[in-house]
């Protein structure tokens, strides 16, 4: 239990996990203020002014920064979550089974939600 | 009156029940609910639950009525009662030994893991070790805690981990420690709630203030402790 329990947390201390989920929160509220700010300036949000949008370095290192904040984010509320629930009190011996299996599923689909948005942000072009 | 009480004997019964009973209160005089358990054990002797000083010292006597945790020898029935009906059952989150009775082992086990001792490596002064008024203040809303566990057993975080989350009543305890100026072992206290489960297990739902018959406040004393540990860090 230990093992899944404390190696698989992501900073390895409480402390480190209440930082990091507090930085990536106020980054990514940060972000959601940009976004905001572009819907309500853009009358007429269509494929080529979303293009606009992330076409400058600076907005895809902001999105990437979101995009791996917001996976931290998720991955410690996540383990938290499973820690909290899924105990040997309401799945018997084999809790550690469903925990792990538990992470895995949300480990992958956090890769999947970094991957996909990434791919699409760098690969936007302008020109 | 009509009480439902909670009935668990397991030398005896396969599973918990509840058990409905009926009283006749005094009338012009509003009874603490310990008042009205010494009632139902008249009427029932076997019926099982802690009591000791009956005046919010001593935390023997901490029940959940109506489900909200209490002492029940300071719960008036007027405040605990609800529509002339009462429902009793023990501590939750804590094995039942018998009836209201519970197992408080994980309970202490937490507490012992703070080191709820002063620890001070100086050496004895000739008479005792002196505070200053101003850090003497520094303990009250501490060391007056009587350790009923109300707070811990009203916490889920305590619920789901009770091995691992030190619990309001522990960590209020563990602050008392670390505020106080005699104390020598800041670090090591620091060192020993850094994981991911002693202190920030708490979600700062506040239940533990709710409940507590003290009138204390565990959630800032955890959020005294986060403080401390953040500028032990950075």
């Amino acid at each position: 239990m230990a093992l899944v329990t404390n190696v698989t947390s992501f900073g390895r201390s409480g402390l480190a996990d209440f930082v990091l989920q507090r930085v990536s929160g106020v980054l990514l509220g940060l972000y959601g203020l940009c976004l905001a700010g572009f819907f309500a300036a853009t009358p007429n949000v269509d494929h080529a002014a979303l293009v606009g949008f992330l076409d400058s370095l600076t907005m895809k290192v902001f999105t990437t920064l979101a995009v791996v904040a917001l996976a931290m984010h998720a991955w410690i509320g996540m383990w938290t979550v499973g820690t909290d629930y899924i105990r040997r009190h309401h799945f018997g011996r084999r809790h550690t089974v469903y925990l792990a299996a538990y992470q895995v599923v949300c480990l992958g689909a956090i890769f999947v939600y970094v991957l996909w948005p990434l791919s699409v942000v760098w690969q936007v072009s302008g020109s | 009156m009509k009480i439902n009480i909670y009935r668990f004997d397991p030398d005896k019964d396969e599973s918990p029940r509840m058990e409905e009973m009926e009283i006749d209160l005094p009338e012009g005089r509003d009874l603490m609910v310990l008042d009205v358990l010494e009632l139902l054990k008249a009427k029932d002797p076997s019926i099982a639950y802690r009591r000791s000083c009956r005046e919010g010292v001593c935390g023997s006597d901490g029940i959940n009525m109506n489900g909200r945790n209490g002492l029940a020898c300071i719960t008036p029935i007027s405040e605990a009662a609800s529509r002339g009906k009462l429902t009793l059952r023990p501590l939750p989150g804590l094995p039942v030994v018998r009836d209201l009775v519970v197992d408080m082992t994980q309970f202490y086990r937490q507490y012992e893991k703070i080191t709820p001792w002063l620890v001070n490596d100086t050496p004895p002064p000739a008479q005792e070790r002196l505070q200053m008024p101003e850090d003497r203040e520094k303990l009250n809303g501490l060391y007056e805690c009587i350790l009923c566990a109300c707070c811990s057993t009203a916490c889920p975080s305590f619920w789901w981990n009770p091995d691992k989350f030190v619990g309001p009543a522990g960590l209020l305890q563990a602050y008392r420690f670390l505020a106080d100026s005699r104390d020598t072992a800041t670090a090591e206290r620091l060192a020993a709630l850094e994981d991911p489960f002693s202190v920030f297990r708490c979600r700062g739902i506040m239940n533990c203030v709710s409940v507590c018959p003290k009138g204390l406040n565990p959630t800032r004393a955890i959020g005294k402790i986060r403080s401390m540990l953040l500028s032990q860090g950075i």
